[in-house]
C-alpha cells in the first residue's frame, strides 16, 4: 500500500491518541502545532465531527460510534487530533506540540464486570453498557434438560487477539471541491456493504465516494476490514487541507487501536445422556466488542449462528446472546470471525463430558457427529450444512494421522512422569457468509421494518480486448490467495487456453468495476465464491463464442471444442480458427455476428446462492452457505520445570469440499494453523484493570516464529459442495477455530486441568504445575493489577544536616535543580507543587505537565510525596514515603519507599524495561539531591530523558 | 563521523545494489525510509518499526541489518543491498526467489524481503545448513501468512540447489 505512488503534493498525517481508557477531554490547545513551519491543518475531534456524521451502528440502541473523540475517550489509543503536514516526521513532532486537558474517570475492561450494576457507564444515552439483548429458543431445550441424566457446563473466558498482518493500515485521501466527491485509496478488503457506512458518514452519495483498493495486501484477515474509520479521519483532513492526505498506520497504532478480535465471557451447558449424547445446548455468551460498537459488529457473535451445535446432531438449543461496551479498542473481523469463541466453549464442553462421563472423548465425538446420510443437515438454528462424511473424516484422520502410534507415545511420556496430553477437536467451517445473518441481532419485528437482508452477491466481469486476449476482473481483495493463479487457471480452463495467456486484474475500484455489498476477499469466499462466479462469466461467454464459432465452422455450436489455444469443430480439428479471431470478432466485424446474438466483448456474472435465505420468523439463520469440516488431534509435552508447550504432533484433517489448488491449500491451512498457534499460546492484547494497554510492540504481543511453529500433518477427505459452482468450500479459517481448544484441550490432558485459559503462557501454566508463586518481596512490574504498577524502595545519603535537607525538598528552586529541564516550577500551596518540564528526546523535546503533593509532613524526619506527570508520551501517577534520619553530624540518609503506575504510550510500549528503568530514575534523584546538597554538580541529563533513552524510545 | 545537526539535511553517497546513488537525510531519517522514500527502493518493506518484525532487513557491506533501525546518515559510503538487487537480470529470478515461487513460500510477500536478504547472506556463507538452522534464521523474522512450512521448504530446496552448483563449478 505504502509502495502506490502517490498524486503530487500529497500530505502527510499523523494522528494524536488517547493515553487514558475513560476521560473527558477538558481541554485541547492546538495552536503551538498550528504554528509549525509544515503544518498544513490540525483537525480535533470537535473540527472533523462538524464535517461528517456518526458511523451507523448496527443495533438499535441511541449511541454513536465516531472515528475521532471530542469530549470523551472511552480506550487507549482512541484517535482525538490528526494534524497534517509535509512529511511524518513533521506531523509527529507538532503532535506534541498539541496540549489536552483530561480528567480521567474511572475504566471497565471485562465484560461481566461491564454488565454490573455500579459500572463506569461508557455511552451515556445507553444506561448502562449493554448494547443488545436477546435471547433465542429452538426445539424445547427446557424440556430435553429435565429429561437428561447429565447436566455438564463449563465457563470459558476468551481473550482478545489479532492477526496482526505485518503490512498496517494506509489510507490516501482526496478531496475534490468542485464536485463535492471523495477519492480513496485504502487497503481495505471488504465487506463493501461498509462503503455506504463510509460516504454516509463524509456525507456524499455513494457516487461521490470513490474507493479503490491497491493490487496487492499485504495480508489482511479481515483485520483491514477496520481501517474504515480512518478512511473518514483522512478524507475529512484530506477536504480541510485542500490536499491529498496520505496516513500509514504505525506498529503500535495498529496494535492499540486498529481492529482485534472480540473477547467474550461465555457459560455453557449441555444435557448430555448417559453414553454421552448431548441432546441440548444453552448458551450465555457476554460478547465484548470494546468501546464502540463499530459495523458490522455485533457480527462477530452472529456470523456462527446457525453453527451453534457445530458438527453435532443437537435438536434443542437456549442461546442467549449479550453484546457489552468496554474500555477498550472496537473488535471486528478477524481471522476465525466468532468461531474461535464458540468452538472453545463447545469443545472444551464435549472434553469435559468424556472427563465427568469416564468416556473416550473420542467416543464422545463419534456419537454426537450429524451422519452422512443425514446431508444436507438443518442444524437446530437454521444453518443447512451442504455436504460431508463427518465420521469417515474422522476415522481417516485418526488412521492417516498415527492416531494409536500418538496414544503410546503418551503411555510412555507419562511412564516417565513427563507431562503429556492428548487433545481433540471437532468443528464445523462455514464460508460464504449469508449477509443477512446479522441481522438476526434485530428482532423478527424490528426486522420486518429494516426490510429484508440477504444473499452473498459475487460479481466477475471477463474482458476480450481487439487482439482477443483475455483479461478477468474480480471484486475481492487479494492478501495472498493466490487470485490470480487459480482465476488465470478456471478461465484458461473454460475458454481453452493456457493460464499465461488470461490476465487477473485484483485492485478494485467502485466508481468503475461490478461490485455490490458482498464484495470483498473475507468469510473465505474466495474459492466457493468468487472463482465460482469467474466460471459462471467464463462459461457464459465460451457459449457466445462458440456460436460466433459454429457459424464460421460451420458446425452446430454443441460440437464446438475450445482447446490450446484454437477453436474447432469436433471429430475434425483441421476446421479450426485461431481462439484470438474468435475472440476479437466483436471489436472489428460485430456485423458478422449471428443476427441474434449480443457482443462477445465483455461478460460480467453475479452470482448469489438461494440457500442464502433472511432469517425467518422463528430466527433460524443459515448464516453460512458452505460447511467445510475439520477434524483435529494433537499430542502436547508441557515442560515441568518451565511450564512451556512443545507441540509434538498435530494433525488436521480438512473437508473443503473440492480443492481448486492444493499449494493454495495447504498454503491456507499451515497460515490458519500459525495463527491459531499464536492464539493457543501467546498472543493477547493485554489490558490493565484501569484499562492501561500493555501490549503495544512485537515484544509485547507475541507472534510465533518459525522456531515455534511445527508444520502439522494435513490430510484431505474431499465432499464437494453441492451449493457452489465449482464445489468448493472455504478453507482459511478453520484452524483458526479447531486449533486452540483442540491444544487447550491436549494442555488440560496433559495438566489433569477442568478449566483452562488462553494464552497458554509457561507463566500460567507453571502456576498450575507448582502451585501460585509467592509474592516476592521487594518489588517487580506488574502488567495485570492496573496498568503498569511499580514497587521499590532504596536509600542515598547526603552530606548536609538532616534540617537543611528537609528545607530543601519543599523548596521549589531545589526540585527545578535536580531536575534540569524544569522550569515554573510552582509552589501552589504550602503543599502542592506545580511544574512544566521540557524533556529533549533524541531531537525532539516534549513537554510534561508534573504536580506533587505533600502530605503526612512530619518535619524534619519524613514526608509523602504523591504525584503525577502528562506528557505526550504517556502519564504516571505515584507515591513515595521519604524518610529522613541523621547519620552522624552533616550527614543525612534519605530514604524512599514508592508505588508507582505508568499509563498511555511508555507503558504500551516498554512495559516490560519499566521497572527496572524506574528503579534506576528514582535512585538518580535522590543521587541528584545529594549531590545538590552537598554542593556537588547533579547529572546532566533530565530523568525523564533518561528514564525514556532507557526505554528506547527515539523519538 | 562529523557532528550533524537535527533538522539539517546531509547529503549522503553511497552504493545501492551496485550503483552509485545519493540523497539527502535528516539526521533523523531512518534508513527505511530513506531507501523507501528518498531513494524509491520500495522493495524493502516496514512492519514494526521497532526491530522485531524482520520486514526491513538489507544487507549493509554484506552482513543483514534492519534498515527501521538505522539512521541513514550512518550510511555515508556503505554498500547497502536490497531486495532489488537480488536478481541477476530484470527477466530472471535469483534461485532463492525461483525456489520460493516454486513451494508457495509468500502469500502476501509482505514479509518476503527481507527474509530473503536474510537467507542470502546466510546461504553465502552456510553451505549446507539443516533445517533447524534455517529454522533460527527465519525466527528473526514474522510472517503472518504462509506459518513458515512453505518458507522453510523454498529455503531448503534454494540451499540444496546452491550447494549442488558450487559443487559442479
Ligand atoms: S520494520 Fe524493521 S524490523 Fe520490523
Ligand atoms: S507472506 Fe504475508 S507476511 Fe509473510
Amino acid at each position: 500500500m505504502d509502495d502506490c505512488g502517490t498524486p503530487p503534493g500529497t500530505l502527510h498525517a499523523a494522528i494524536l491518541r488517547s493515553p487514558h481508557a475513560h476521560a473527558l477531554i477538558e481541554r485541547v490547545e492546538v495552536e503551538r502545532a498550528r504554528a509549525l513551519p509544515g503544518v498544513a491543518a490540525v483537525l480535533t475531534g470537535a473540527d472533523i465531527q462538524a464535517l461528517t456524521s456518526s458511523l451507523v451502528v448496527g443495533v438499535k440502541a441511541p449511541m454513536e460510534c465516531w472515528p475521532i473523540a471530542a469530549d470523551r475517550v472511552r480506550y487507549v489509543g482512541e484517535p482525538v487530533a490528526v494534524v497534517v503536514a509535509r512529511d511524518r516526521y513533521l506531523a509527529e513532532d507538532a503532535l506534541d506540540l498539541i496540549e489536552i486537558r483530561y480528567a480521567p474517570l474511572p475504566a471497565v475492561v471485562a465484560p461481566r464486570a461491564a454488565l454490573e450494576p455500579d459500572a463506569p457507564v461508557l455511552h451515556a444515552g445507553l444506561q448502562g453498557n449493554l448494547a443488545s439483548d436477546r435471547s433465542f429458543r429452538y426445539g424445547d431445550p427446557e424440556a430435553a434438560f429435565a429429561a437428561a441424566p447429565h447436566r455438564i457446563a463449563v465457563e470459558i473466558d476468551y481473550p482478545r487477539n489479532a492477526c496482526t498482518p505485518i503490512e498496517t493500515y494506509g489510507v490516501v485521501a482526496e478531496y475534490e471541491p468542485g464536485a463535492d466527491a471523495y477519492d480513496v485509496l485504502a487497503n481495505f478488503q471488504g465487506p463493501f456493504s461498509i462503503h455506504a457506512v463510509i460516504a454516509r458518514a463524509l456525507r456524499v452519495p455513494g457516487n461521490r465516494l470513490r474507493l479503490r483498493t491497491p493490487p496487492d495486501s499485504g495480508g489482511s484477515f479481515g483485520v483491514k476490514q477496520g481501517v474504515f474509520p480512518y478512511i473518514v479521519l483522512i478524507a475529512a483532513a484530506a477536504r480541510v487541507a485542500g490536499r491529498p492526505v496520505k496516513w500509514i498506520e504505525d506498529r503500535l497504532e495498529h496494535l492499540a487501536a486498529s481492529s482485534v478480535a472480540t473477547n467474550r465471557a461465555t457459560r455453557l451447558a449441555a444435557a448430555v445422556e448417559a453414553d454421552g449424547r448431548i441432546t441440548a445446548l444453552d448458551w450465555d455468551q457476554i460478547e465484548d466488542c470494546g468501546a464502540h460498537l463499530r459495523a458490522p459488529e455485533p457480527a462477530t457473535l452472529y456470523r456462527m449462528h446457525g453453527n451453534m451445535t457445530g458438527a453435532y446432531t443437537v435438536r434443542h438449543v437456549a442461546i442467549r446472546n449479550r453484546v457489552v461496551l468496554t474500555n477498550k479498542a472496537p473488535t471486528g473481523l478477524n481471522r476465525g470471525f466468532g468461531g474461535p469463541q464458540v468452538y472453545f466453549a463447545l469443545e472444551r464442553l464435549v472434553q469435559r463430558i468424556a472427563l465427568e462421563l469416564r468416556l473416550d472423548p473420542l467416543e464422545v465425538l463419534r456419537r454426537n457427529l450429524v451422519p452422512a446420510s443425514a446431508m444436507p443437515y438443518r442444524t437446530a438454528s437454521g444453518a443447512l450444512l451442504d455436504s460431508g462424511d463427518y465420521r469417515a473424516a474422522l476415522e481417516a484422520a485418526l488412521a492417516g494421522g498415527g492416531h494409536a502410534e500418538l496414544l503410546a507415545r503418551r503411555d510412555a511420556a507419562r511412564a516417565e512422569g513427563r507431562l503429556y496430553g492428548i487433545g481433540y477437536t471437532a468443528v464445523v467451517e462455514p464460508s460464504v457468509s449469508n449477509m443477512g445473518y446479522i441481522s438476526a441481532v434485530l428482532t423478527p419485528a424490528e426486522r420486518q421494518r429494516a426490510g429484508p437482508k440477504n444473499g452473498a452477491q459475487a460479481t466477475a466481469t471477463i474482458n476480450l480486448d481487439p487482439v482477443g486476449s483475455a483479461t478477468v476482473h474480480v471484486a475481492s481483495t487479494p492478501q495472498g490467495q493466490g487470485h490470480r493463479t487459480v482465476l488465470a487457471q478456471v478461465v484458461a480452463d473454460e475458454l481453452g487456453l493456457h493460464p499465461q495467456d488470461v490476465r487477473v486484474v485484483t485492485e478494485m475500484d467502485t466508481a468503475k468495476d461490478a461490485w455490490s455489498i458482498a464484495s470483498g476477499n473475507y468469510a473465505s469466499r474466495f474459492a466457493p465464491a468468487v472463482a465460482g462466479v469467474t466460471k459462471l462469466a467464463a462459461e457464459r461467454l465460451r457459449g457466445r463464442l462458440a456460436r460466433i464459432a459454429a457459424s464460421q465452422l460451420n458446425v452446430a455450436t454443441e460440437d464446438v471444442v475450445f482447446a490450446g489455444g484454437r477453436i474447432f469443430a469436433r471429430g475434425n480439428p483441421d476446421n479450426a480458427l485461431p481462439f484470438a479471431r474468435v475472440a476479437s470478432a466483436s471489436h472489428w466485424a460485430p456485423g458478422t455476428l449471428p443476427a441474434d446474438m449480443d457482443q462477445a466483448v465483455r461478460e460480467t456474472a453475479y452470482w448469489t446462492p438461494p440457500e442464502l435465505t433472511a432469517p425467518d420468523e422463528a430466527d433460524a439463520v443459515n448464516s453460512s452457505l458452505c460447511h467445510g469440516f475439520i477434524f483435529d488431534f494433537c499430542g502436547v509435552e508441557v515442560d515441568r520445570t518451565t511450564g512451556q508447550v512443545r507441540i509434538d504432533r498435530y494433525v488436521t484433517m480438512h473437508d473443503c469440499g473440492r480443492v481448486l489448488h492444493p499449494g493454495m491449500v495447504a498454503g491456507q491451512v499451515t497460515g490458519g494453523f500459525a495463527h491459531a498457534l499464536g492464539a493457543a499460546l501467546f498472543e493477547e492484547h493485554s489490558y490493565g484493570a484501569d484499562g492501561s494497554f500493555a501490549t503495544g510492540t512485537f515484544a509485547d504481543y507475541l507472534v510465533p516464529t518459525a522456531m515455534e511453529v511445527p508444520e502439522p500433518v494435513t490430510l484431505h477427505h474431499e465432499t464437494p459442495s453441492p451449493f457452489t459452482p465449482l464445489g468448493a468450500k472455504g478453507v482459511g479459517e478453520g484452524n483458526c477455530m479447531s486449533t486452540p481448544v483442540c491444544i487447550a484441550n491436549a494442555v488440560a490432558d496433559a495438566l489433569g486441568l477442568k478449566d483452562v485459559t488462553l494464552p497458554l503462557l509457561p507463566a500460567r501454566l507453571a502456576a498450575h504445575i507448582h502451585g501460585p508463586e509467592a509474592a516476592r518481596p521487594g518489588g517487580g512490574a506488574v502488567p495485570v493489577a492496573g496498568g503498569r504498577q511499580l514497587f521499590g524502595e532504596g536509600s542515598a545519603m547526603v552530606a548536609a544536616p538532616r534540617e537543611r535537607v528537609w528545607a530543601m525538598l519543599l523548596d521549589p528552586t531545589t526540585l527545578a535543580a535536580v531536575v534540569p529541564g524544569a522550569h515554573d516550577v510552582q509552589r501552589v500551596s504550602e503543599t502542592e507543587f506545580r511544574a512544566e518540564v521540557t524533556l529533549g528526546v533524541g531531537p525532539v523535546k516534549g513537554r510534561y505537565r508534573v504536580a506533587l503533593t505533600l502530605s503526612d509532613l512530619d518535619a524534619p524526619q519524613a514526608v509523602t510525596l504523591s504525584g503525577g506527570a502528562e506528557g505526550a508520551l504517556g502519564f504516571g501517577r505515584g507515591t513515595g514515603r521519604v524518610t529522613l534520619a541523621e547519620d552522624g553530624p552533616e550527614r543525612t540518609r534519605i530514604g524512599y519507599r514508592y508505588e508507582a503506575e505508568i499509563g498511555g504510550k511508555v507503558a504500551s510500549i516498554a512495559g516490560r524495561l519499566l521497572d527496572g528503568a524506574a528503579r534506576l530514575v528514582i535512585r538518580q534523584f535522590f543521587a541528584a539531591l545529594a549531590a545538590h546538597a552537598g554542593g556537588g554538580s547533579a547529572p546532566r541529563e533530565g530523568i525523564f530523558a533518561r528514564l525514556l533513552r532507557l526505554l528506547g524510545w527515539r523519538r | 563521523m562529523p557532528r550533524l545537526k537535527a533538522g539539517q539535511r546531509h547529503w549522503l553517497h553511497l552504493t545501492l545494489n551496485g550503483k552509485a546513488v545519493e540523497g539527502e537525510a535528516e539526521p533523523r531519517l531512518l534508513l527505511s525510509d530513506f531507501l523507501r522514500y528518498e531513494l524509491g527502493a520500495t522493495g524493502t518493506h516496514v512492519g514494526c518499526e521497532h526491530g522485531v518484525c524482520g520486514a526491513c532487513t538489507v544487507q549493509i557491506d554484506g552482513a543483514p541489518a534492519r534498515a527501521c533501525l538505522t539512521l541513514a546518515v550512518q550510511m555515508e559510503g556503505a554498500a547497502i543491498r536490497t531486495v532489488e538487487g537480488l536478481a541477476p537480470a530484470p527477466d530472471r529470478l535469483s534461485i532463492l526467489q525461483e525456489a520460493f515461487r516454486e513451494h508457495h513460500g509468500l502469500q502476501c510477500g509482505f514479509c518476503t524481503p527481507g527474509i530473503l536478504m536474510s537467507l542470502d547472506a546466510f546461504l553465502r556463507e552456510h553451505r549446507r545448513p539443516n533445517e533447524a538452522a534455517l529454522r533460527e534464521v527465519l525466527s528473526g523474522h514474522l510472517c503472518r501468512c504462509t506459518g513458515y512450512a512453505p518458507i522453510l521448504r523454498a529455503a531448503l530446496a534454494a540451499a540444496e540447489r546452491l550447494a549442488k552448483e558450487a559443487g559442479d563449478a
